[in-house]
């Protein structure tokens, strides 16, 4: 399915949207999709909300946030979220990373909440009611909860995925996994579309299996500037940017112009910079392989 | 402070790594006196041995070579919580008279002055380490009497390692009191940089200043850009 279709298909104005991966297999290829389709009123979920989430701020994506740690990560701050908060326009509900991670697991496992031992002494419950607390039946312990998250639609950026969606990942794992089995939806994206034999040669690697997934899309270089291990490194140089294009609004605007209603897809991105394949593509470092016999 | 960091890693240690001068502190540690040092990422990356500075907590170096890579929801359910971390490193826009740190908003909540990232694994690392370091450059504004919102508790700060001095939380109430001084620091100067009459222990420690092999490592082989070493 293009990528085009797939937003079209499965991402709705009001959704709970979650575009996951730490750091690592970001797939900044849909979330200027979603962008481009001019998506309105998401509750956007993420850890780390990261530039996707700082850039479907800016162009008027959101409703809500709910999120763990909105920096740029190693270089500061995230400004438009920070216009948006600091301005009062941007509803927020905030967690740390362990009680986002809790939220998918309890998801996942389709129970209504999860249990943590976390936020004692700290201040994040009085500014976040869902966060609350249940004596343990067993010992008397009081135990930190937060309420399971199902979101709408998941989109996970991967290495490779078979054409029925079974989706192997190496590398940062973050927390696709849970978040994707918490999901009514579920996007996969690819560099490569490979076939079931490749799949079925390395099960251990299968991260999210097909039986969760509604759709595939191939789209390679789809997560820059995140990264993919084994096929480009992250675009450090593009978040250091990022700094001064976010601060001031009219630059942020151009940039959204420029490189995502100016564009048709990724493959038109990609061409708009052709030096950026060269730069970034990954080095081999292959491992040694197993044996599956019996 | 790079330095000074790294000497109180023991070898063997788990360490829970963040990003900047922690991380330069947890690699010059390891090529120096702590070759087994177990460093964890929160991105999942466990023994890791990145042979270019991470640049975020998530940089694909960590993985290349680690031991193990694991999804967060095992970092935090089985490392953390489950009190396999030794050390956790900590830092903060704030840090209070009771290591508090604050790392949320300065100003009110709903309308801060400035809004901060927030906690990532902070809060945790602080519940669940055995014993946090906490790495920061002294000024007023740094270290108030309270944090304008409390996202990561003191109690397990063993020390805060500052551009001048050490401080450590007083046995008796809890409150940083000065230990250790710099070459050519005195405590007028700490005091100055501190929002709350700070005390200092009678008998102060003297921080040696880094040695030959120490500076060399982490100027031509941990971070010859000066990403961090210059802040």
């Amino acid at each position: 399915m293009s990528m085009q279709d797939a937003v079209a298909r499965m991402v709705r104005d009001g959704d709970v949207v979650v575009i996951e991966g730490f750091t690592h297999l970001i797939s900044f290829a849909a979330g200027h999709e979603i962008i481009r389709q001019r998506r309105r009123d998401l509750t956007l979920c993420r850890l780390t909300p990261d530039l996707i989430y700082d850039q479907m701020i800016a162009a008027g994506c959101a409703r809500k946030l709910v999120f763990s740690w909105a920096g740029n990560p190693g270089v500061g701050s995230l400004y438009a979220f920070r216009r948006a908060v600091e301005g009062g326009q941007l509803e927020i509900e905030e967690y740390s990373h362990f009680g986002m991670v809790a939220r998918f697991l309890a998801g996942a496992a389709r129970l209504p909440f999860w249990t943590l031992r976390d936020y004692a002494g700290t201040d994040l419950p009085r500014v976040n009611p869902r966060i609350k607390s249940v004596t343990c039946p067993y010992t008397g312990e009081d135990l930190a909860t937060v309420p399971a998250l199902n979101p709408d639609v998941t989109i996970v950026h991967a290495q490779r995925a078979d054409a029925q969606g079974n989706t192997q990942v190496w590398g940062l794992l973050g927390v696709q996994k849970e978040a994707a089995f918490a999901s009514t939806r579920v996007i996969v994206v690819v560099e490569e579309l490979v076939d079931e034999r490749v799949i079925r040669s390395d099960p251990n690697r299968t991260l999210i299996p097909a039986t969760v997934v509604s759709a595939v899309v191939v789209e390679p270089w789809g997560a820059h500037p995140s990264y993919a291990q084994g096929y480009y490194d992250r675009d450090n140089d593009f978040y250091v940017g990022w700094e001064a294009i976010s601060k001031e609004r009219a630059q942020l605007a151009n940039y959204l112009d420029e490189f995502v209603h100016g564009v048709r897809d990724r493959t038109e991105y990609m061409e708009k910079q052709p030096r950026l394949a060269e730069r970034l593509r990954a080095g081999e470092q292959r491992c040694a392989g197993v044996n599956y016999g019996f | 402070m790079a330095a000074v960091a790294a000497r109180e890693l023991v070898d063997g240690e788990v360490v829970f790594v963040g990003i900047g001068l922690p991380n330069l502190a947890c690699n010059l540690a390891r090529r120096t006196h702590a070759p087994n040092l177990v460093l964890i990422y929160e991105s999942g990356a466990v023994g890791a041995t990145p042979s270019r500075l991470p640049v975020s907590i998530g940089d694909p170096a960590l993985v290349t070579g680690s031991l193990m890579v694991c999804g967060m929801a095992d970092v935090f359910q089985l490392f953390l919580q489950n009190g396999r971390i030794e050390v956790g490193f900590l830092g903060g826009a704030q840090v209070d008279r009771h290591a508090n740190i604050n790392t949320t908003v300065i100003g009110s909540y709903q309308r801060p002055k400035v809004r901060l990232p927030g906690s990532g694994g902070a809060a945790e690392i602080a519940i669940h380490a055995q014993r946090i370091l906490i790495v920061a450059k002294l000024s007023p504004r740094a270290f108030p009497e309270r944090v304008d919102f409390l996202t990561s508790p003191g109690q397990r700060v063993a020390k805060v390692i500052t551009d001048k001095g050490v401080l450590e939380r007083d046995g008796t109430n809890g409150e940083l009191v000065l230990t250790a001084l710099y070459p050519g620091v005195d405590v007028a100067d700490v005091q100055a940089r501190v929002g709350w009459p700070l005390r200092a222990r009678p008998k102060l420690g003297r921080l040696d200043a880094p040695t030959a092999v120490e500076l060399q490592l982490l100027r031509e082989v941990l971070d010859p850009q000066r990403l961090y070493l210059r802040a």
